[in-house]
């Protein structure tokens, strides 16, 4: 098993001092202003430049202006960044608690792959065009997946190798057969190789409403398991003991992580390593507590996508990078990382 | 004989097995320094110590698993590292804590796998393997389990099948590291007498980590005592076996009597109000 | 179940063989060339299996002989290798990594190989040869970072998997990238190599891989025994006397060369590395690397799935690899649900 600090889970059965709780809910302000930065960042930096006034100038006296219709497209561009952003980041963090797998992730474990493969089966034979229509095929795709990888990873001795090992033939099938799809039509073709990288640049404002719901319910959901997740994250035996009900936690983890995965992956396609990565550095500086992880990723995992997003904007200007290829070129060796980091007996 | 530091002092011959000076580490932890041990000839040495002595560690490195930082293993005479590796497989057996039986293999199978180093791509099994085996596993007491699969065996009956794989390798020396870990009591008897056989009836030198000092002083022939890396001291169980020697190794507080079957050294730890004492003269 | 032989000479001599094993072996060999002569008789001009194997022995008329020789030949030659070399790189992969699901396309090498292709037919409009060298490239520059990434103090099984896993994840981010900047026309082409497909292969692929079997596979044999003793751990194999790491080191260089050859030869055929070596373990029923079953196995599958493909969907219409992919993909899940019960995955 991995486990990061075994002798920091003590911290989380007392009360944390109250210095240390000043600390962490200080660093969660200083976190969303820092979001709001990258937010405004996103808004302002492109294929064309804006200046702060003329970000101002679109956000809060909109007089349609060129500038001003600039700044409305890339405004629904960074909401769904924010949105799609906490919910992978979430995710990972639930799944990683859930599964107690700190390289759990929507992407790693085959969840994206899922809803992909659903999407493309949406769009390919059953004609469904509109996101309102996929997104549900999305989640079917992402809960059978997530299923799968559970039934496969949630029983005992299940280590970090064989659910990373579990997801990544199950995303190698899926792909396989995406592939099958796209040489059979070159219509498919043509807009699947777009949507398979994980991309933000196709986002309007009806994509954004159209997730919304799913985002929100399923972020209230994720957040509200904190407490239980704690938990489990002492094993299944000590959790039972402690009074925890297992089978509903577990059920719905599941259920918060595959809505916010699949929302997620139906509005920008599938991204990976976001879930990875945030989690593991917010959890780093909180200690083991979900009750604080969760907020910090929910807030800091948006930074990360929307960062890589403005990053894939300026560095093959004047085309731009996909967001997933960025978070992939970053996740990959962080990922790596940690996994060399990690002893031997640990695994 | 207590405290000898130094292993050297007024040794006519020369053990087939020494660790000189060694400095032990993995990665950048170090667990031992300078390290000097010899395993005298036809004994059944056994290693004692608390969790995280180095016990474990200077086995490996004895057995060529662990390369030393610095500092030399030698088996007869020669650096080991510089051996060829079947040579030493022929002279050193070692038995680690942890193995893995591959699916569905048969407790005959797993035995001959034993016979590797005498083995090559045109000999690949002789008469001489085929005896060695049923031998072995006589020996072990597994003889009746030959077609059985390993994965359905007991504890202390898969132990017995190491062990007769161990022995399969026909080596004058053998290595045990904690043979007798999650064991119920009558296995880890059961092991250690069988040890204790293959030591005196075949003359093979033996060296076994073991948790348990009461099982280390009844069996061993030559007890070495480490702690935090250092060899607090080395010699028959009856010689340094005293309560001054369990509390500075372990600290804990004990009587040593007599153990009433064998008359070797038995470790009676101290009732509680003797280690309150003990923990409150710590504290002051 | 005491299905091993020995052979001994008076000299001292011996061999030890799994009648099972050998049975197995011979039986694929079989089955492979059964398939192979089915396959040359199947396409747009169906031959009789009995005039296939006539004019491969030398003695068909004219316009056969073309077809059989310079057509077809080849392309099941090339489906025999890359299945044979598949086969044994995926048994090899999961016994160093001592997982059933530690296959070379799992871990990446594919995926690299495609990256090498790709940059090929995206960025240069590369001609077939140069895609087969990019593929190549590809694939042994991926199995050599990943080797090296995996390395500290030794190479162990799970690292090398975890490793893979990450480095497959990236490859197959770029590998994405790259087909969005691509033109739609090169965007199929990529997609059918992606899949992999034995269509149109000739001689010229089929030199380079049997060179290359012809020096690895004895020298993969050979070794053999090593490896299977590193089956129970690497201490207790280290204290049997195998150079764990040498062994495993020059497997996997071996594994690496097969894997990216054969994926250079016929694109990233998907799943007949994993499940090659799992179908070739059920059938010998006996623990150990089943290297030479892996291999006949592999060669067997290969051949077979493109016939069906030929035979299910027409001549040339689907790429093998579909057919691999389904099948495989379905073999997985099953394989995921039973491996778990055994705890093994």
């Amino acid at each position: 098993m991995l486990v990061d600090s075994p002798p920091e889970q003590r911290a989380e059965t007392a009360p944390a001092p109250p210095t240390r709780r000043a600390v962490r809910a200080f660093g969660l302000l200083v976190s969303v202003a820092v979001l709001v930065l990258v937010a405004l960042a996103s808004i302002a930096i492109g294929a064309k430049g804006l200046s702060p006034e003329q970000v101002w100038h679109g956000l809060f006296q909109d007089t349609g202006t060129y500038g001003d219709v600039v700044v409305d497209e890339r405004l629904s561009r960074t909401v769904l960044g924010l949105l799609a952003g906490a919910a992978l980041g979430l995710s990972g963090a639930v799944l990683q608690a859930l599964t107690r797998n700190p390289l759990a992730d929507p992407g790693l474990l085959g969840i994206n792959a899922g809803a992909s493969a659903a999407v493309v089966t949406a769009i390919t034979y059953f004609g469904v065009t509109s996101l309102s229509g996929y997104v549900w095929f999305a989640f079917v795709g992402a809960a059978a997946v997530g299923a799968l990888v559970w039934f496969l990873g949630g029983s005992r001795g299940a280590t970090p190798v064989r659910l990373a090992l579990a997801g990544t033939a199950i995303s190698a099938a899926l792909y396989g057969y995406l592939q099958a799809v796209m040489i059979t039509d070159d219509a498919a073709l043509g807009k699947m190789r777009f949507w398979t990288v994980g991309s933000l640049a196709s986002a309007t404002d009806s994509t954004i409403l159209q997730v919304l719901p799913f985002l929100a319910a399923g972020t209230l959901l994720a957040l509200g398991l904190a407490r239980p997740l704690n938990a489990v994250a002492m094993g299944d035996d000590t959790a039972k003991a402690l009074g925890a009900d297992l089978n509903r936690t577990r059920a719905l983890s599941m259920l918060a992580a595959t809505v916010l995965c699949g929302a997620a992956t139906a509005a920008c396609g599938p991204i990976a390593f976001v879930g990875l990565m945030v989690p593991h550095a917010v959890r780093s500086f909180t200690g083991p507590d979900l009750r604080w992880i969760l907020p910090y990723a929910t807030v800091l995992s948006p930074v990360l996508l929307l960062g890589a997003d403005v990053i894939g904007r300026v560095v093959a200007r004047p085309s731009e990078l996909q967001v997933g290829v960025i978070t992939a070129l970053i996740g990959g060796p962080v990922f790596i990382y940690l996994v060399r980091r990690r002893r031997t007996a640990q695994l | 004989m207590s405290g000898s530091a130094n292993p050297y002092t007024s040794r006519s011959t020369v053990n087939r097995l020494s660790a000189e000076n060694v400095t032990l580490a993995y990665d950048q932890r170090v667990i031992a320094e300078q390290l000097s041990v010899e395993i005298p000839d036809n004994s059944f040495t056994v290693i004692v110590g608390p969790n995280a002595c180095g016990k474990s560690t200077l086995l490996r490195a004895l057995s060529r698993m662990l390369r030393p930082s610095q500092g030399r293993v030698l088996l007869d005479g020669q650096v080991i590292q510089s051996m060829p590796a079947k040579k030493v497989a022929r002279t050193l057996g070692l038995l680690p804590q942890s193995s893995i039986a591959p699916d569905g293999i048969t407790v005959a199978d797993l035995v001959g796998r034993g016979r590797y180093p005498h083995q090559g791509l045109l000999r690949q099994w002789s008469a001489e393997d085929e005896r060695v085996v049923q031998e072995s596993m006589a020996r072990t007491g597994v003889a009746g389990l030959a077609e059985r699969y390993v994965d359905e065996l007991s504890g202390g009956q898969r132990q017995r099948v190491w062990i007769a794989m161990a022995l399969a390798q026909q080596t004058p020396l053998l290595l045990l590291d904690e043979p007798t870990t999650y064991l119920d009591i009558q296995h880890q008897i059961d092991v250690l007498d069988l040890c204790a056989e293959l030591h005196e009836e075949q003359g093979r030198t033996l060296v076994a980590v073991l948790h348990d000092l009461n099982h280390a002083a009844r069996y061993a022939t030559h007890l070495i005592a480490l702690r935090e890396g250092r060899v607090v001291a080395e010699g028959a169980p009856k010689d340094i076996v005293t309560a001054e020697l369990v509390e500075e190794v372990f600290g804990l507080r004990c009587q040593v009597i007599d153990d009433p079957e064998t008359g070797t050294p038995l470790v009676v730890p101290a009732a509680r109000t003797a280690r309150a004492r003990v923990a409150a003269t710590e504290a002051s | 179940m005491k299905t091993t032989r020995v052979l001994r000479t008076p000299g001292g001599l011996s061999l030890r063989l799994d009648v099972r094993a050998v049975t197995v072996v011979v039986l694929l060999l079989l089955a492979a060339l059964a398939a192979s002569v089915v396959l040359i008789g199947t396409g747009d001009f169906p031959i009789p299996a009995g005039d296939v194997v006539r004019t491969l022995l030398g003695d068909g008329n004219a316009g056969q002989e073309f077809i059989v020789r310079e057509l077809r030949l080849p392309r099941v030659l090339v489906g025999l290798l890359v299945g044979a070399s598949l086969g044994l790189g995926g048994a090899l992969f999961q016994a160093v990594t001592r997982n059933p699901l530690g296959s070379p396309d799992v871990l990446g090498l594919g995926q690299g190989a495609t990256a090498g292709a790709l940059t090929m037919i995206v960025l240069f409009s590369g001609s077939a040869a140069q895609v087969t060298v990019g593929a190549l490239v590809g694939g042994l520059v991926t199995g050599l970072a990943i080797y090296l990434l995996a390395w500290k103090r030794g190479v162990h099984g799970y690292r090398l998997v975890l490793v893979g896993i990450g480095v497959s994840a990236v490859v197959t981010a770029v590998n994405g990238y790259l087909l969005t900047i691509s033109d739609l026309v090169d965007a199929a082409r990529a997609v059918v190599w992606m899949t992999g497909s034995l269509n149109g292969r000739d001689w010229d692929q089929v030199w380079p891989l049997l060179a290359l079997c012809a020096v690895l596979v004895p020298l993969v044999l050979a070794n053999a025994r090593g490896l299977r003793m590193m089956e129970m751990g690497d201490d207790v194999s280290d204290a049997l006397g195998v150079r764990v790491e040498r062994v495993r080191a020059l497997l996997m260089v071996a594994a690496v060369l097969l894997v990216a050859t054969a994926t250079a030869a016929a694109g990233p055929v998907s799943f007949v590395a994993l499940t090659a070596p799992q179908l070739a373990r059920r059938l010998t029923r006996s623990p150990g690397p089943n290297l030479l079953p892996s291999l006949c196995m592999g060669a067997a599958l290969l051949v077979t799935a493109d016939w069906a493909s030929q035979r299910l969907f027409g001549a040339d219409q689907l790429p093998v690899g579909v057919v691999t992919g389904v099948l495989g993909g379905v073999y997985l899940l099953w394989l995921l649900v039973t491996e778990r019960k055994a705890g093994r995955i």
